[in-house]
């Protein structure tokens, strides 16, 4: 059995608790914007928030977030606050404004990393920028990630 | 260029009529039969590839998959434009994985550019695909969507059907279709003060015959084209509802984790499976000729359960093959001399010997695996005598295909849903997805959706690889330092075939390839054989520069004296870098030029090296001339996109071959350049106005070329092999 809050709804699950967090999201609950790259924490494309902070869920097993919270991209615009239905985080608009995605696979993972750098550090630094969003994006989306979140920085 | 028997199979089939479905071909009877079958009430097909509803809506329909290249917008934007659609009323509809918006255009764009495309040629190796099948394509490949299907496709459409739109309100109002003009989904005639929406004329215009040559706008009449739009794909990408093949998530569905034969070709021989079948949520085994497969209620437990088995494969005749027996094979078969003609000009032996200085140089390139951040997957549900398809595929027809052949169904009675592509790069081509066919054999044994998951670990021990290949390079120089002779020597058959030719001024060239095959799985990966070749020219033509004491970019300048395209990109991108002027202490300056898929590409990299000795590439600027830029800001993601794909590449990409098998697994052992190394990137546009360029490849292949070029101006080294993560530069002898 393993209980959290998903998305500010409890959750409870007869499952494994070595069950990663990725694949309970995906597999038992049907909430799939959280995605599968490599399994073993390289790439970042499943990253949610525990607790607010960013977490690679395929290595996360649910016994680690028994209890706590936990955000999908799904629930993304509720946790900052947005309670307007379909609204979207200042965020989610930077990267349409900079048009950041291309295949898009890895996108909700760099929007999770980069909202949870962008709560703790509002100004963060190249620097800061690099030694935390390090997820891979395929496409080469790094460029207007960048520009993204200065715009956001700056804002 | 050698007619090869499958190329003359194609083309004497479009010769035979109703396999090249161009837009004349079609205009009988396609939009009628698309409303007799697709249509609901009220809506109307008014030709292939656009619908439009009686609110005044129009749907344009697009035949490649949007892998994120931007092609469902840029294509909808060529259709809009021509037809004067007002583009908050143009929705984007993935075509239908039918026969009725198969994509003649794209056939007919390679067969007149190059004869048929490589990414083309497996499919006709399968037996069960006929030539009319793989004629009736919606390949996405070859960075061609724009070029032929948006070009002739898409804007013809969307011209003739604003012709008809034209006519019928001409017709109704009885005056001249002269006096009157379309904008904005609407037709107006200004002398009575009328005019009518494109939604109540539809009905009537899809009763006519589009015209045979509608005409085209003049690009100073586009209302669209040219400008950058934004991508109608991307918001359901920043909220996580983009559908992708992997998301599928249907009632009842089972999971299946797949061990696949380690060594290219090998099969299974015994499996012990006695534990994982104990395990919680595991349904059944499935054993393939070369795989075995956990079928399980979560994709976890499949995978957990897959460790478990004990899998006994049979040893092959590649057991000891390594990436160094295999570049020892390459030499062998160099040297043997047996070799095939790809460009002969002049007299290039008698060149060579009456130069007065020759150098030579042999270049090497590892095998590469694609690794798109979606995990290859597909999702097959066999009910009823037919079959549904969730998968991200570079081809939907071509899934629907494979999945009828090895799943004894009609290809009628398949159905392929649309899914967003998380990264193709030419790895999902049908005939080199081998996940689908593992899918289909593993399903048929279901009657619930089955939905088969590679680990990275599969994909990337089971792609269709960019092949490792060596280079070899001659080239003389006469008395007074110009060089004379050209020759080169390669390893495998290019695609495209040009991938080995040099623009530059040069006499008499030699340039051959020798056939060489090795055991692994060969697949198109971004740009394809450019990818290797273009490092090989541009890294040895700097070469030559440097022999002769010449600045590269000026050097290039003089052996492109006739080819002004390629010296202004080359000038654009030199001004725009500030080349010999602007360079920081520490730094260099290094140039590449290509023209690949249609666009010419010159780049710059600007380089240092870093205290443990790695190459730091800090700004690749780039100018590109692709003829027109239909949406520049496309355009530009593309370019950058391109660049970083084929810096990751040149500074860390390595499959190497031991035991028969792939050695790398996953991100640490393949890694990929991140936010901290990615360069800044500055693109310029070259507005040439010649025949459209692609955009998803062509940046991709000068950037490892254009690297080693400041690497050598940085250190006095010449790398000549890639990746640039093995050498120290910080040491005085280059191997690390």
């Amino acid at each position: 059995m393993a209980a959290f809050w998903l998305n500010g709804e409890q959750q409870e699950l007869d499952i494994e608790p070595e069950m990663p967090l990725l694949w309970a999201l995906r597999d038992e609950l049907g909430l799939t914007g959280t995605k599968f790259g490599c399994g073993i924490a390289a790439c970042g494309a499943c990253t949610v928030h525990v607790n607010g902070a960013a977490v690679r869920s395929c290595v996360t097993p649910v016994s680690a977030v028994e209890g706590m919270q936990v955000t999908t991209i799904e629930g993304l615009t509720q946790a900052v606050g947005t309670v307007e239905p379909g609204a979207l985080t200042d965020v989610q608009r930077a990267w349409i404004d900079q048009q950041v995605p291309q295949c898009g696979y890895c996108q909700s993972g760099l929007i999770m990393a980069v909202s949870a750098l962008l709560t703790e550090n509002p100004s963060p630094s190249d620097e800061d920028i690099d030694r935390t969003v390090t997820n891979v994006c395929r496409c080469g989306s790094y460029p207007r990630v960048r520009k993204a979140i200065r715009s956001l920085a700056s804002a | 260029m050698m007619l090869t028997r499958r190329r003359l199979l194609l083309s004497t089939a479009v010769v035979g009529g109703g396999v090249l479905l161009g837009y004349a071909a079609t205009r009988p009877s396609r939009h009628r039969r698309a409303n007799d079958s697709l249509a609901a009430a009220g809506q109307h097909y008014v030709t292939s590839w656009l619908r439009i509803d009686p609110d005044n809506r129009v749907s344009v329909y697009i035949p490649h998959a949007e892998m994120g290249q931007g092609v469902h917008t840029a294509l909808a934007m060529m259709a809009a434009d021509e037809l004067d659609a007002d583009w908050e009323l143009v929705n984007v509809e993935q075509a239908p994985a039918t026969d009725l918006f198969a994509n003649g255009e794209l056939v007919k764009g390679f067969a007149t550019e190059f004869g048929l495309p490589g990414f083309l040629q497996g499919l006709v190796n399968v037996s069960a695909f006929k030539v009319a099948e793989v004629a009736n394509l919606q390949i996405t490949g070859g960075s061609s969507s724009v070029r032929f299907t948006g070009e002739h496709g898409m804007r013809t459409a969307g011209a003739a059907a604003r012709e008809m739109l034209l006519q019928c309100a001409a017709a109704r109002w009885d005056v001249p279709d002269s006096e009157c003009y379309t904008s904005l989904s609407h037709v107006h005639h200004d002398a009575s003060g009328r005019s009518a929406a494109y939604g109540d004329l539809a009905a009537d215009a899809a009763l006519l015959e589009p015209p045979a040559s509608p005409v085209l706008k003049q690009p100073s009449q586009f209302t669209l084209m040219g400008k950058p739009i934004s991508r109608r794909d991307i918001p359901a990408k920043v909220d996580g509802t983009a559908p992708y093949g992997l998301d599928a998530h249907l009632p009842g569905m089972l999971y299946a984790a797949v061990t696949t034969a380690p060594v290219f070709g090998s099969r299974v021989v015994s499996v012990d499976a006695a534990d994982a079948l104990q395990r919680r949520g595991v349904h059944r085994i499935v054993q393939l000729e070369d795989a075995v497969a956990v079928v399980a209620d979560n994709y976890w437990r499949a995978s957990e359960a897959l460790k478990r088995i004990q899998v006994v494969f049979e040893q092959t005749d590649n057991d000891n093959v390594s990436s160094e027996s295999i570049f020892a094979q390459y030499d062998r078969d160099l040297d043997s001399g047996s070799s095939k003609e790809d460009v002969e000009a002049g007299d290039t032996q008698a060149a060579m010997a009456a130069a007065v200085d020759i150098i030579e140089a042999d270049y090497r390139v590892p095998f590469l695996a694609h690794a798109a951040m979606e995990p290859m997957n597909c999702t097959v549900h066999f009910h009823d005598g037919k079959a549904e398809v969730w998968t991200g595929t570079q081809d939907f027809l071509g899934t629907r295909g494979r999945v009828a052949s090895l799943g004894d169904l009609n290809e009628e009675d398949v159905t392929v849903h649309f899914c967003y592509v998380g990264g193709g790069f030419g790895r999902r081509l049908p005939n080199t997805t081998n996940t689908i066919d593992q899918a289909t054999l593993i399903a048929k044994e279901f009657d619930v959706p089955v939905k088969t998951v590679w680990s990275r670990e599969d994909d990337m021990q089971h792609d269709y690889y960019r092949p490792a290949v060596t280079s070899r390079f001659r080239a003389g120089f006469d008395g007074a330092g110009h060089v004379t002779a050209w020759e080169n020597r390669y390893i495998g058959q290019n695609t495209p075939p040009e991938a080995a030719h040099i623009p530059y001024a040069i006499p008499n060239q030699s340039i051959r390839y020798v056939d060489s095959d090795t055991h692994i799985p060969f697949g198109a990966w971004r740009s394809v054989a450019h990818s290797q070749h273009t490092f090989f020219l541009e890294s040895f033509v700097d070469e030559l520069a440097h022999r002769a004491g010449m600045n590269p970019f000026q050097y290039r300048m003089e052996l492109l004296a006739e080819k002004p395209r390629y010296r202004k990109v080359l000038e654009v991108a030199a001004d725009a870098a500030g080349w010999g002027r602007n360079v920081a202490e520490g730094r260099a300056m290094g140039i590449a030029l290509q023209q690949s898929f249609g666009s010419i590409v010159a780049q710059i990299a600007e380089v240092s090296v870093a205290s443990n000795g790695s190459l730091r590439v800090h700004k690749v600027t780039c100018a590109i001339d692709c003829g027109r830029a239909i949406n520049p800001d496309t355009v530009a993601s593309q370019v950058e996109s391109g660049i970083i794909f084929g810096l990751t590449a040149a500074l860390y990409g390595e499959i190497t071959i031991a035991d028969g098998r792939v050695q790398q697994g996953n991100f640490p052992d393949y890694e990929m350049v991140r936010l901290s190394d990615s360069p800044e990137i500055d693109v310029h546009i070259v507005e040439s106005g010649e025949t459209l360029g692609g955009l998803g490849e062509p940046a991709t292949p000068p950037v490892a070329a254009a690297v080693g070029n400041a690497a050598y101006i940085l250190t006095g080294r010449r790398i000549r092999e890639l990746p640039f993560k093995n050498y120290d530069f910080t040491l005085p002898d280059i191997l690390a």
